[in-house]
This record gives structure tokens, sequence and C-alpha cells, in this order.
């Protein structure tokens, strides 16, 4: 199995060329959604502890708006698009146009809910069919989840899988961020695709790395 | 004036122990179960962050004894011993084993809270260490803090507030 010890910085890069593909496509959805230019950071591709992990997301007690989505298919994994709680909460005002909506109230309105299960759709097809035609592998998302809290908990769900054979995560991040808008009022989300350990020699064959 | 103690705190998949007047954290438990064992009549407490429910579950060679249940309880259970607490002492509190996502699927990972916390009580009843109290379940991520002095476990949440067990 390749994993842990198996993985050489050639392989690192190549997965990040991957997050690249599919992050540029999410990008320009989320533009085209937001008639706004929106920005992508390279992504982020490294071997990380669970904890590690934790800390990329903005340490276990942030509270963000999660989207969680499995994949199956010819590579099988997790995947998460997070927003932190209060950007989550602008943006679907934006969207739904009711500017007392909030995700902590606890009863969040089924519109905003499903606005923001529809962003995460939006995004994470677009990342993922991106990468689908990069390498012409089968790739099927399932309907997202939506969790708004701690992102500790909510990413550990999806460590579950791979904590069968590591305490090692390889996570393709990628930051996103909204341009020429005030720092704190930009939509500044990450993208979190961590393969399940044997999707690595799926990924790797069909682009042709040994 | 009573003297300012640090927290000690316990990962994900991971294990401490803490001497009041210290505490024990562990932040962001969704599925996973943190686990507290402790002596009425000692300040000396191990926390546990169970991630599986057992250790067959594993697929490599060397474990990380403190990510399972079957493994982390009995773990804790030796490492408290040699700190001179007998396990027919022990007791426990639990919190954690929450489902964050509801999915139609049955795949059996999406109930992988509520089978941490079967796995837990398993375990905990093998030694006969009792559970005083528990917050387990539900859909919410909990942030938990044991106080060796007090012997109270506080829970944090994000939608639901704060309580002691």
């Amino acid at each position: 199995m390749m994993y842990d010890s198996k993985i050489t910085s050639m392989h690192l890069d190549v997965l990040k060329e991957i997050g690249n593909i599919g992050a540029a496509h999410a990008a320009t959805a989320l533009s085209t959604l937001l008639n706004k230019k929106i920005d992508m950071k390279v992504p982020k591709v490294e071997m990380v502890s669970f904890d590690d992990m934790m800390d990329l997301a903005g340490g276990p007690e942030s509270v963000v708006a999660g989207i969680y989505l499995r994949i199956e298919g010819d590579v099988t994994g997790s995947m998460f698009f997070v927003l932190p709680v209060e950007q989550a909460n602008r943006f679907i005002r934006r969207l739904v146009q009711d500017e007392n909506f909030d995700f902590q109230t606890g009863e969040v309105s089924e519109l905003g809910a499903s606005a923001m299960q529809e962003l995460g759709n939006i995004l994470s097809g677009s990342y993922l069919s991106a990468l689908s035609d990069f390498t012409h592998l089968k790739i099927y998302p399932t309907v997202p989840a939506l969790s708004v809290d701690m992102v500790g908990a909510i990413i550990s769900f999806g460590l579950v899988e791979l904590s069968h054979v590591s305490d090692y995560v390889i996570v393709i991040d990628t930051a996103i961020n909204e341009e020429d808008v005030p720092n704190e009022e930009s939509v500044k989300g990450h993208f979190f695709l961590l393969p399940d350990p044997e999707s690595f020699d799926a990924i790797f064959k069909a682009l042709g790395v040994n | 004036m009573n003297e300012q103690g640090q927290i000690v705190k316990v990962g994900i998949a991971d294990m401490n122990i803490a001497k009041a007047p210290d505490k024990i954290r562990t932040s962001g438990l969704g599925s996973c179960v943190g686990v507290v064992l402790y002596d009425e009549r000692s300040t000396t407490v191990g926390m546990v962050h169970v991630m599986l429910p057992d250790s067959s579950l594993g697929r490599t060679e060397v474990i990380n004894i403190a990510k399972f249940a079957d493994t982390g309880i009995p773990a804790m259970v030796e490492q408290l011993k040699i700190e001179g607490i007998q396990p027919y002492k022990l007791k426990a509190k639990i919190a954690g084993g929450a489902q964050m996502f509801q999915f139609s699927s049955t795949r059996d990972t999406m109930r992988i809270g509520p089978r941490n916390v079967e796995a837990v009580k398993e375990y905990l009843k093998k030694y006969s260490i009792p559970i005083v109290a528990e917050d387990t379940g539900g859909n919410s991520g909990r942030t938990i803090e044991f106080d060796p002095t007090t012997k109270l476990l506080n829970i944090r949440t994000v939608n639901q507030g704060v309580r002691n067990i």
C-alpha cells in the first residue's frame, strides 16, 4: 500500500497540481455565482498529523459551516468545503436576501441551509469534475451534508476511514478568497480533499506516475 | 488564593494524565469519545480521546493504542496504576460520540459515533469501571475539560451552551 513512507515530494507535487486544477474550476464557478473576482491560493499539499490537520483548518474549536461529501468511483475519499461561520452567514444572507439569517441561532431556515448545501454542491462538483476530466478517472460525489460546528468535530469525521491505516493524512488544501473587498468581509473558504489511502495508487497510475 | 493550574491538552487519538491544580482538556470531539478515568480520592486523572472502537480495525503494524477503545482504556488503566491508583477505585465520565452529519447512506462509517460509545462502555464494563456521568450522542461537537480537584467534566458546545457533569 502506498502511504506514509512511500509518498515522495514528487508525488506531493502531482497532488498539488490536481488541487490546482480542481480549485481553479471551483473559483471560476464561485466568481460567476457572486459576479466577483475570486482569488485562489495555490494549494498546500502536505502529509500532516491529525492534530496538525485541525490547525490547518483554523484550530479544532473554530466554528465553521462545513460541507462534507464522500467520493465514490475509481477514487474514494472525503471532501470538505469549510467557511468560517461569519462568512457563511454573510454569503447566505446575500444569496437568500435575508439580512437576519444566522447559522448560529440554532434554528436555521431551510432555505438558508439548502443554499449553503447548494454552494457546496456547485463548488465541489466543479472541483471534482475538473479532476475527473484531467485524470480520466470516474469520480462520483455523494450529495453533500452540512454541519455548522467546531471544525475539529467536523473534519475528524473525514479522518475515520484513513485512521484505520495511518496517523497521518495527506491534505490537498486550497484557500479561496474574494478579491477587492475588505479582508474581514471576503469569502475565505478551504477545500480539503482527503483521498482514502488505497486511492493514491489509482491517482498516480492515471497520471503515469510510479 | 488558589494555585493556578495549567491545561494539559489531549489531541485526537491521544491520551494523557493531569494532576491538580492542572486541568485536562480535549477540543472539538465529534464522533470521537473522550473518556476520563479518575479516583474520587486522588487528584491524578487520565483522559483518552478514542477515535475508533476496536484495534482489529487497524491495518498498520504499529498501532497508536490511544486511538482505539479496546487498547486505549486498558493502557490508561495501566498508566494510572503506575501513578498508584488501583483499577477497582476508578470511575469514568465520558462525552462525545456525536453524529455530525445526517446521511441517508447506510455505510458503517457513518455510525462511527454510536459505535465508539458502545465500545467504550463495553471496555469500561470489562474493567468494572462505573460510568458516573455521560453526555454522548446527538449531533454537536464538544470540547471537554476535566478538573481533577472538583471531578467535574465541563462540556462546551457551539449551539447548546456549556454544562458540567
